[in-house]
């Protein structure tokens, strides 16, 4: 990458953000012109995201590719040289998480043409998420930083409780007010940690690389890891994450399991592990204790699940535990599976969500028991719901398998009791989706829904797309894993 | 030309010209209204009138700004007083800009409004801009009485008049407390100039201390009561509520603003010496006002009275950066304070003036009486929504960066379980600010149909939504200016 490929990280949250500001001057009843607006404004983020996935290549001895930073404010009260600025670069496991987002924004705005209530607002709060999550990855200054990470959670709030359904209202507000309160520890964390390298700069760069004192590593990283933490859904501050994604409409859910979940567990590498390395190895096995309790305890609680979103809920609390496992292992392998991990899981719960959605759309109802027999009244649906649960259980061939593997085997070297339970949450895994597919695929058509159509062509346009990457993925995993793991060993390194 | 000490006095009148144009067309005002039918005038000349007036100030602020100094060892024209002369100015200028519509509808007395408006505004300027603990106390009191008066003012309203008492009763043992507190510093220090008693201080205070104790005891108090700080906060929702709605976002504004420069200038000046002795006091009563103020907010159904709750929690916030005033970090900390002065002012003025408007047209208060604003009136709700969450401290608007500005600089000095308290309780903050956004966005109309608010209205919230989110993004300009005023606190001291 060079330094010009920084305008185009830039771009990555500049896109969103200008698309939402420009939806807000658009008449609300021109549905055609949102429509091409967003779609066009998606096009050109996945066009982006695949250029930066694709170009980034890692570089020995550099951490950031495609640095490029402009002065915001320096020299001026506690604010040293270079205070903060407006910078962006990439490594390897954000390109790949860069890469992730601009897939899963596609189908996201695809299958939000459907609504019918206030489209514009909906679609200015789902792009100013989106411009959250890319700022997220490819901004490089903790003030900007944590900006972004603030942007990414505000819309959740009125995203779920205007355009979502069931317990609209308590699922919103259970959602913001637990991940806001997880804000508070990163919140503290970032000024402790300012404090503590007394450089007067937010650079991450600069406080990355810098010194900070082992007392100070072993107080800040638990709550960057409850922090971070809480938007990764990991055990025990996950209970916003299932009735959030039941009540969340299609979009949002896809866009937040897909991806916002994973900016959390992406906190937990970059600010925790990477920036207080001793740290993260004093309390990495509290990470794989809370990690592999989430895995079985999402698996478990999955198996008596009835609500197919609150089944793929507790799903993702189960996938993310296992995400925690790669990073409490400590060791380059379990990190790399974690980071293949969030790619992973975040296109096949995008795949699951959409498609679920397209199902409550027609149906108004998503009770497992009310369903059966829907094979034969949908068919390429339940071929796609089927391709994902294959994915979701770690099929040889698709996405989960090889991240799986990786976090697995560096379970095993680290603690091989955890591996060995992480291996038996996999079955459950398979028992909780078989069961769930047996129940409404097969045995006898339910006459009560005759009515029930195919999903509509905008869906199955998505739900490919995403289905062609957890094939890409599966199939051939060595772009992913040629651009994190050397990134990886580069942090293990430090 | 000397005193009877024979200290040298320097009566450059243009150091005070600003006030001096603010004092005529205060006068002026007044006497259109009380001949408007000589002059053959309507209402709308005196707003008109005391805007020219503000923009006159302003001007000539701007124009003297380098001609800096002491005028008769009364009052200091530094860039610490033209930030404030600043920002008062335009604070006064958008209330009226903002609410005159409101002021002809619901105020009585519209001609001595205006005219106290302006007064006041003098008030608060000389509280930032005095050298003198006199000159400071009377600055005060001119701020207080304008602001007695003005409570009192509102058309058809009972409340109003039991505000007023509440108001003026508390007000009278504050200003009390404060003086006995200012005479006990002047025992001690043997001097009402700031210079000397910062001098005096330094030396230590001997065998005064529990003297110097007690006053500090009076005078954080006293302080604590006009910036409506818990304990001492319990006039404020009342006040609120019974003032006329442009009153009530002045209180929450300039006077505010006018006692944190009060603060600074005595904590970061002549007190700073003792820090030790009042550190404290104003570390308590920051937490106590942080979680008071945003725990009882949480109950409050009146909008005013949660806007009330919601600005004493701000003033926790503030407070916590006086309490972490140090010699070696006192600028940084000083102007992160102001910062968020700044920011907080632009964000209420938002919220308080769209809802003026809004009150206008439905002539209610009460927060569900917001149902359905999103449908009934987008632009209101957008506005609104913007200014809740900034005040809550959400991203890309003001809010956000001034608090986090506010918040490094107190954990730089020291302070980092201040911030964890504070950090908690603008989380805590943000669930009632949903609430009411909720009722806007979630529920449907009480009455259908779409309305407008009038083009000034259009003007001012537009005016200000573009600056709070500018701030929010690009905050750069004012920290400068609000660094330089910093530094000039300490360069003065």
């Amino acid at each position: 990458m060079t330094e010009s490929d920084g305008y185009v990280l830039l771009a990555l949250f500049l896109v969103p953000l200008g698309t939402s500001a420009l939806l807000m001057a658009v008449p609300s009843r021109e549905r055609a012109l949102i429509m091409g607006l967003t779609g066009l404004s998606s096009l050109a983020m996945f066009a982006m995201a695949v250029y930066t996935f694709v170009s980034y290549s890692f570089v020995d001895g550099s951490q950031f590719e495609g640095v490029l930073a402009f002065d915001w404010m320096q020299n001026v009260g506690f604010l040293g040289e270079n205070g903060i600025q407006l910078k962006v670069g990439i490594d390897g496991i954000t390109a790949s998480l860069v890469l992730l987002t601009g897939i899963v924004v596609v189908p996201g705005t695809w299958v939000s043409w459907k609504v019918q209530n206030r489209m514009k607002d909906f679609f200015i709060l789902l792009y100013l998420v989106t411009a959250g999550v890319f700022g997220v990855f490819v901004l490089l200054d903790l003030f900007f930083w944590f900006l972004a990470y603030e942007v990414a959670l505000l819309p959740m709030y009125q995203l779920i409780a205007v355009w979502g359904s069931t317990r609209k209202e308590y699922g919103g507000m259970k959602l913001m007010m637990m991940l806001m309160a997880g804000s508070i520890f990163i919140f503290t964390a970032i000024f402790a940690l300012f404090t503590e390298v007394g450089a007067g700069t937010f650079d991450m760069e600069v406080l990355l690389n810098a010194e900070k004192s082992r007392d100070f590593q072993l107080v800040m990283f638990p709550l960057v890891a409850i922090g971070c933490g809480v938007l990764g859904a990991m055990f025990p501050f996950h209970s916003w994450s299932p009735d959030g994604h039941a009540s969340a409409p299609t979009a949002v859910s896809m866009l937040h399991a897909g991806v916002l979940m994973k900016v959390g567990a992406f906190g937990v590498l970059r600010l925790g592990f990477q920036m207080m390395p001793e740290g993260g190895e004093f309390w990495g096995p509290a990470l794989v204790v809370l990690g592999i309790t989430a895995a079985l305890y999402g698996a478990i609680s999955a198996l008596r699940q009835s609500d197919m979103k609150l089944l793929m809920g507790f799903s993702s609390v189960s996938h993310m535990g296992y995400v925690f496992v790669g990073l409490g292992v400590y060791n380059s392998i379990g990190w790399t599976g974690a980071v293949l991990q969030m790619t992973a899981h975040g296109l096949m719960t995008a795949l699951f969500f959409l498609l679920i959605g397209g199902l409550y759309d027609q149906s108004h109802n998503r009770d497992l028991p009310n369903f059966s027999g829907m094979a034969k009244q949908m068919p390429i649906w339940t071929m796609l719901f089927l391709f994902a649960a294959l994915a979701s259980l770690g099929l040889p061939g698709l996405s989960g398998f090889i991240a799986e593997l990786h976090i697995f085997i560096g379970a095993f070297r680290a603690y091989p009791i955890v591996g060995g339970l992480a291996v038996l949450t996999a079955a459950i895994t398979t028992t909780y989706l078989m069961r769930a597919m047996a129940q409404s695929f097969f045995g006898e058509m339910n006459p009560r829904w005759n009515h029930l159509h195919e999903i509509t062509m905008m869906e199955r346009a998505g739900a490919t797309m995403l289905a062609i990457s957890i094939l890409t993925l599966g199939l051939w995993p060595s772009p992913w894993i040629d651009r994190i793991g050397p990134s990886i060993v580069q942090i293990a390194n430090l | 030309m000397t005193d009877i000490l024979g200290n040298p006095l320097n009566m450059q009148y243009e150091l005070l010209l600003p006030e001096i144009i603010l004092a005529l067309t205060a006068l002026a005002v007044v006497f259109v209204d009380a001949f408007k039918r000589e002059f053959n005038v309507g209402y709308r000349a005196l707003p008109f009138l005391s805007l020219i007036g503000l923009g006159g100030a302003a001007v000539a602020t701007v124009l003297l700004m380098n001609d800096q100094g002491d005028f008769a060892r009364l009052v200091e024209v530094d860039d610490f007083t033209t930030f404030f002369r600043l920002l008062f100015i335009s604070t006064t200028a958008v209330v009226i800009l903002g609410s005159w519509e409101y002021i002809e509808e619901h105020v009585n007395h519209v001609g001595e409004f205006f005219g106290l408006l302006l007064l006041s505004t003098i008030g608060a300027i000389y509280m930032a801009a005095a050298r003198d603990l006199l000159t400071a106390y009377l600055a005060i009191e001119v701020l207080s009485f304008s602001l007695y008066v003005m409570v009192s003012m509102a058309r058809n309203d009972p409340r109003s008049g039991e505000a007023v008492l509440k108001y003026i009763l508390l007000g009278g043992v504050a200003s009390a407390m404060l003086l006995y507190g200012l005479s006990l510093l002047y025992g001690v220090a043997g001097s009402t100039q700031y210079s000397e008693i910062g001098e005096a201080l330094t030396g230590g205070s001997g065998d005064m201390e529990l003297a110097l104790l007690l006053g500090f005891v009076m005078i954080v108090s006293g302080l604590a009561f006009k910036a409506s700080a818990a304990p001492f906060h319990m006039w404020a929702p009342d006040a609120y509520e019974g003032a006329p709605w442009p009153v009530t976002a002045y209180i929450a504004t300039t006077s505010k603003a006018a006692t944190f420069a009060l603060f600074l200038r005595w904590f970061a000046g002549p007190l700073l010496p003792a820090v030790d002795d009042w550190a404290w006091m104003l570390a308590s009563l920051a937490v106590v006002t942080m979680v008071i103020g945003n725990l009882v907010a949480l109950q409050q159904h009146n909008l005013k009275r949660l806007l009330a709750y919601s600005s004493i929690a701000q003033v926790g916030y503030l407070l916590m950066a006086v309490a972490a005033l140090s010699t070696d970090k006192g600028s940084e900390t000083a102007g992160a304070l102001l910062v968020h002065l700044g920011g907080y002012l632009i964000t209420n003025l938002v919220v308080f003036i769209a809802i003026i408007h809004f009150y206008n047209r439905e002539q209610k208060e009460e927060i569900t009486d917001l149902k359905g604003l999103a449908q009934s009136n987008p632009y209101l709700a957008l506005v609104t929504t913007a200014g809740l969450f900034s005040l809550a401290g959400m991203p890309l608007l003001a809010g956000f960066f001034t608090k986090f500005i506010l918040f490094q600089a107190v954990a730089d000095a020291g302070y980092l379980w201040l911030v964890v308290v504070a950090v908690v309780a603008s989380t805590v903050s943000l669930y009632y600010y949903l609430v009411v956004i909720k009722q806007m966005y979630l529920y449907e109309p009480l009455a259908e149909g779409r309305w407008r608010i009038t083009p000034t209205g259009y003007l001012v919230t537009g005016a200000l939504f573009v600056v709070m989110v500018v701030l929010g993004l690009w905050g750069t300009p004012l920290y400068e200016v609000a660094d330089a005023a910093a530094k000039a606190l300490f360069i003065s001291a």
